[in-house]
């Protein structure tokens, strides 16, 4: 599904990612940790195709085809989805309004018709359900005065509209207590399938208790430097990423 | 009622105002050779020029919208038995005047009517620190001296630093070199302590160059009850990565007018804090003008106003931000009583050029009696897109539920007002960096807020007396 | 993203203005130039009173005497005012009081404006009056408001019809010694419309005027007068296109609304004349003075939404006489390429418990600059007056400007006054967001404009807030640079 090889990535000539290389394929599970600093949060967002990002090497092909070449909204409308570390607020925007541009036009991108305003509707009612979100989040500003959770949830929630094939979910976990983080985790957990894969970021080992990998990669200045099973997340929160800074360095 | 959004003068107004204007051409052209003779040949060029633009100027009126709210006429029309001093010297203020703010360790220099007092004429530190008299440091560090002078205060905008630049003859200069930090606060007193009814023009240069920080304090006091106008100008050049924290006290009287004009020319990196405390003046107007000409600049401009009586006080400050990634803010407040009048008028402009501004602007003002009025205009010009600007401006009273919760709790009325009123101030206040001026100030403002004479307590005896 | 965008830029901001055809029909005017005979003429090819004469010669009089004086944040080109034709009407193919025989010319012209002039095939809910260069063409649903005693019909009609009703309030909320324009307007006025509401009387429909400048070289001067008296309410529609032409055409008008006593007026206006090209080349210099007083307990609310005229210099004001009045000005301003608007309100607080709301929302884009001017005033007997003030900017692109000058003057010490303004840019992280989610651009940045906007849009009659909507989108989408 996605192969990355490869990739360097660097803002205002500073160089991030150093060659991160990477083979995601449908219906598994990887997560990504790593120190503050190491590249986590960049590799989420050159995946989206946020061109704050200078990619100066390697490449990236998603389902077959060249993803670098991508624009954000082509991207996706192919299926990738970003979880924001720090979800944007809109004011004056509606969630229903902002949903439904959304929902409508990643439908018109893939040829399909847009969806009539009662079903738009009922799918956002089934789909608050899963994220346990609240009805009255959906009638407010995208994001705007939500709490911390709420703004997670609501990330969830839009990814659970939008059923990408590959989500990415950059440090979902963080500023949530251990209630929401189980709604939330319990969310992504319900939106899996044999044919989309997700990629789990974070800085804790917390979130894996309840979002299974399949492989944990360690992402190291820039590069990945550990890759294995899930036992390593236990084996990092047991040693703290000295260990991994011993390893290398 | 006048409709439209400028003001136009009547025509009787417009001939007093053509009158006034030429009393004070007449000045000038009077006294041009006491003047000339008192100067160097480079003041006396820039002088000339002044003299020029004031004659198109004028003083301005309440038709130039920068002036809307402070009517001026009054104040310039008045006749002072002096409008020039050949000279003004060796008062010997140093022995018969002390200010008494509590512990302030603090240089100390004294103006009077814009004259220099103290005995030493300039004042050399071993850090390379120059202080003293303007008019003898244009003669003796003629190269520092003319780089700046008349260099960021604009002749041409403005009437009254036109008229100042044109009859000025001295004032305090301040140089820190270099890298030097300035040890103690540098205290400047301008005393009005004439049995004469005074008209007079300060003029001060602070040049704060590269890495150099320094701390000062500027008080106008009026110790005789005549009437005083005072026009002055203050230049003041912030080199790059420049500290500077200025501090105006202005305790004069209900028969002075203090019309001041401060001019902030800032590089990049460099950090103002300026704090004007306005504590009493029949008719204080202060002018401010910052340009923010380097990256990375940082300016934060902090007011407060007690007025009461008739008196009037009018703020009017100008940030322009001519570079990226610069920050300002500005915050004045007015507590009007009596029939106090208060105004401000602020202005952000931003270059297209200078991105990544952060600009504030917020004008507070609680009126305490039911003839105080307030007029406030605080602008914002922009011509940048990737900019934080905001700015906010509130009239109103004291917060009525705030009082009723303290009355509750067995506070009394008067009480609970006061510490109302002190709360409101005290955001200014607390801004103050030299601690025992901050704590001197705390005193005058409860004394003003009790309605006393906010003066220290040396001041307050020469009055008097 | 940037050359996509530019490009997105590009597309908008040539795309064509949807109303610039001009309509052929025959014109009957009276040449060009300026004096006390064009203002004779005037008012004898009306059949007007001599008192009306009166009016206009003093005004005339008076606005010789007078000197433009540019304050606001306008380049504005010297006009020439001998330069304009005063009066040109569409020629009426019958006698202009049968209202069934217009011009099919003009018919069509408004049916491709989206404003049909038969009743049939109208919303059944808006009344319309139609004014064509300096005349009403048409005015619709005349009998049935006539049945509630609401007088809806042209300025002219009035003035022949409801003499006394005209002379007691015509110049009475803005004087011809005002302004510059208010006095030219005053001298050669043509038509307008005029609206009268009588007591306890709800109007059941909203009462529309709908303006088109179509003749070249022509100025417009159309006044507008509403009346509400007593415990009444109307909601007023005002909407303006013209000819796309390469030469500047003034547009100066008034607008005088009396609310008495417990009455309630919504005037909402959308605002499309000519803006000129991309160029800056052509376009509409619109002078307009709008004012309104408001009676005790009474209410008036002006809405606006301005995407139109190469310069715009209009201060919808309200003047809060009588004791718990309430007025309320909303507006949405956009400026495009070379557009200038200089535009805002004047709260002027006179009575008891009176207070006032200003919402403006500048959006700036192109090479343009916008300016929000407004006056919160609050006199010495307002006691209790309470102003709420949020004047926001959005910036699109760095080659425009965005400004504020707010003027507060606080007479009364009971008063509670707050304004508050920022100036922003529609954030590239908004966009982001908003494209990760597979939103393009320009329909991104729709969504944050509208967004943004509305606080303002939400203000108006639902028709009117579709097609602003659609313009806002017009006018904008994409031209973040």
């Amino acid at each position: 599904m996605l192969k990355i090889k490869n990739l360097k990535a660097s803002i205002n000539n500073k160089e991030i990612l150093k060659g991160i290389n990477l083979e995601v394929k449908p219906g598994e599970v990887h997560a990504i940790m790593g120190p503050n600093g190491s590249g986590k949060s960049t590799l989420a967002a050159v995946l989206a195709g946020n061109e704050v990002f200078e990619v100066t090497e390697g490449e990236i092909t998603y389902l077959g085809e060249d993803l670098l070449n991508l624009s954000v909204e082509k991207r996706a409308s192919k299926g990738i989805f970003l979880g924001f570390q720090y979800p944007i607020e809109i004011p004056g925007v509606s969630m229903v309004n902002f949903m439904k541009s959304a929902v409508n036009e990643q439908r018109k991108t893939r040829g399909e018709e847009p969806l009539t305003a009662s079903a738009f509707l009922k799918l956002m009612r089934e789909k608050k359900e899963i994220v346990e979100l609240e009805a009255k989040l959906t009638n407010r500003s995208v994001n705007e005065g939500f709490s911390g959770g709420e703004k997670k949830k609501n990330e969830i929630f839009q990814m659970a509209m939008l059923e990408p094939k590959l989500a990415i979910l950059d440090e979902t976990d963080s500023g949530l207590d251990i209630d929401a983080l189980r709604i939330v985790a319990n969310g992504i957990n319900k939106l899996k399938t044999k044919d989309n894969a997700t990629i789990v970021i974070t800085h804790y080992q917390r979130l894996l208790d309840y979002i299974v990998p399949d492989f944990v990669h360690i992402l190291y200045n820039g590069r990945i430097v550990k890759t294995a099973g899930k036992e390593l997340a236990l084996e990092l929160e047991e040693k703290g990423y000295d260990w991994i800074k011993s390893q290398i360095d | 009622m006048e409709w439209g959004w400028g003001e136009a003068l009547k025509n009787n107004q417009m001939k007093d105002i053509k009158d006034i204007n030429q009393k004070y051409i007449d000045l000038y052209t009077k006294n041009k050779d006491i003047l000339h003779s008192n100067s160097s040949e480079f003041v006396n060029q820039i002088r000339e020029k002044a003299f020029g633009a004031f004659q198109t100027l004028g003083i301005p009126t309440k038709s130039n919208e920068e002036y809307k709210y402070t009517d001026l006429s009054n104040t310039f029309s008045k006749d002072y038995t002096n409008y020039l001093n050949k000279k003004c010297e060796n008062l010997n203020i140093e022995s018969i005047f002390k200010c008494d703010v509590i512990n302030l360790d603090a240089d100390v220099f004294y103006l009077s009517k814009g004259w220099y007092q103290n005995t030493e004429k300039i004042k050399t530190y071993n850090n390379g620190v120059i202080i003293g008299s303007l008019k003898a440091v244009s003669e003796k560090y003629p190269d520092i001296f003319n780089k700046h002078y008349s260099k960021y205060a604009d002749c041409t905008k403005d009437g009254l630093v036109a008229l100042n630049t044109s009859l000025a003859q001295d004032g305090l200069f301040i140089y820190v070199p270099k890298n030097v930090k300035a040890e103690k606060p540098i205290q400047l007193i301008n005393l009005l302590l004439d049995n004469n009814d005074e008209f007079s023009n300060v003029r001060n240069l602070f040049i704060i160059e590269d890495n150099a920080k320094v701390d000062i304090i500027f008080c106008n006091d009026s110790l005789t009850e005549n009437t005083f106008l005072t026009n002055s100008v203050t230049e003041i050049f912030v080199g790059e990565n420049a500290h500077l924290n200025y501090h105006k006290v202005q305790n004069d009287h209900n028969k002075s007018s203090n019309i001041s004009s401060t001019f902030i020319h800032q590089s990049a990196n460099s950090n103002v804090e300026s704090v004007t405390i306005s504590l009493i003046g029949g008719l204080i107007r202060n002018n401010l003008t910052v340009v923010l000409d380097g990256k990375g600049a940082n300016n934060n401009t902090y007011g407060i106003s007690l007025a009461d009586k008739k008196q009037h006080m009018d703020n009017y400050s100008f940030i322009h931000h001519k570079e990226a990634h610069c920050d300002s803010a500005q915050l004045f407040k007015n507590i009007l009583d009596d029939s106090a009048t208060g105004a401000f008028n602020g202005k952000v402009l931003v270059d297209r050029n200078a991105q990544k501004t952060n600009a504030l602007q917020s004008n507070k003002n609680i009126l305490l009696a039911n003839n105080a009025k307030m007029n406030t205009k605080p602008q914002l010009i922009i011509y940048a897109d990737d900019v934080k600007c905001s700015h906010g401006a509130t009239v109103g009273q004291l917060d009525e539920s705030a009082m009723f919760y303290m009355r509750a709790r067995g506070i009394g009325k008067k009480e609970a007002k006061m510490l109302l009123m002190y709360a409101f101030a005290f955001e200014i206040i607390g801004k103050i960096k030299v601690e025992e001026l901050r704590n001197n100030i705390e005193d005058l403002v409860i004394r003003r807020l009790n309605g006393e004479l906010g003066l220290c307590k040396n001041c307050s005896q020469r009055v008097i007396n | 993203m940037k050359e996509n965008e530019d490009k997105i830029l590009d597309e908008v901001t040539n795309s064509d203005y949807k109303y610039g055809f001009v309509t052929d029909v025959d014109n009957d005017d009276i040449g060009k130039g300026l004096n006390e005979d064009v203002v004779r003429i005037i008012s004898s090819k009306k059949n007007e009173p001599e008192w009306l004469l009166d009016y206009r010669l003093k005004a005339f009089r008076h606005w010789k005497e007078m000197e433009f004086k540019n304050w606001a944040h306008l380049d504005i080109p010297e006009i020439n005012y001998q330069d304009i034709i005063y009066y040109s009407a569409p020629k009426p193919t019958k006698v202009l009081d049968s209202m069934d025989d217009v011009d099919p010319e003009l018919r069509k012209t408004f049916e491709k404006l989206g404003i049909p002039l038969d009743e049939q095939k109208m919303l059944s809910g808006v009344a319309v009056d139609a004014v064509i260069d300096s005349v009403s063409v048409k005015t619709t649903f005349k009998e049935n408001l006539a049945e509630r005693g609401i007088i809806f019909c042209s300025f002219s009609e009035a003035v022949r019809d409801y003499p006394d009703l005209v002379k007691k309030y015509l110049g009475s909320v803005v004087p011809y010694t005002d302004n510059f324009f208010a006095a030219l307007n005053s001298a050669v006025f043509s038509d307008g419309s005029f609206c009268y509401i009588p007591k306890g009387v709800r109007s059941p429909m909203e009462l529309s005027t709908y303006f088109r400048i179509n003749a070249a070289n022509t100025g417009q001067f159309e006044r507008t007068l509403i009346v509400a008296d007593d415990d009444s309410f109307v909601s007023y529609l005002e909407g303006c296109t013209a000819p796309q032409r390469d030469e500047n055409q003034l547009h100066a008008a008034i607008v005088e609304i009396i609310v008495n006593k417990g009455a309630e007026v919504k005037y909402s206006t959308v605002q499309n004349w000519y803006p000129g090209n991309k160029e800056g080349l052509g376009g509409i210099f619109n002078f307009v003075t709008k004012r309104g007083i408001i009676g005790e307990s009474g209410k008036l609310s002006w809405s606006q939404v301005e995407t139109g005229s190469a310069i715009t210099w209009k201060y919808p004001s309200c003047i809060l006489k009588g004791d718990n009045a309430i007025a309320e000005f909303y507006s949405v301003a956009v400026t495009n390429n070379y557009q200038q608007a200089d535009t805002g309100t004047k709260m002027i607080h006179i009575g008891k418990n009176t207070s006032s709301t200003i919402i403006s929302k500048g959006i700036s884009a192109g090479k343009s600059d916008n300016s929000y001017r407004g006056l919160v005033k609050v006199l010495k007997g307002a006691e209790n007056a309470r102003n709420f003030s949020q004047c926001d900017s959005l910036l699109l692109g760095d080659k425009c400007g965005a400004h504020t000058y707010p003027y507060i003057e606080v007479d009364n010490n009971t008063a509670v006054v707050e304004h508050e303004a920022t100036t922003s840019k529609i954030g590239e992280d908004q966009i982001f967001y908003c494209n990760q989610r597979g939103i393009p651009t320009e329909e991104a940045i729709g969504l944050i404009v509208n967004g943004y906007a509305k606080d303002v849009l939400s203000k108006l009659p639902m028709e009117f807030a579709v097609e602003a909507q659609k313009l806002l989108q017009i006018s904008l989408e994409g031209s973040v640079g």
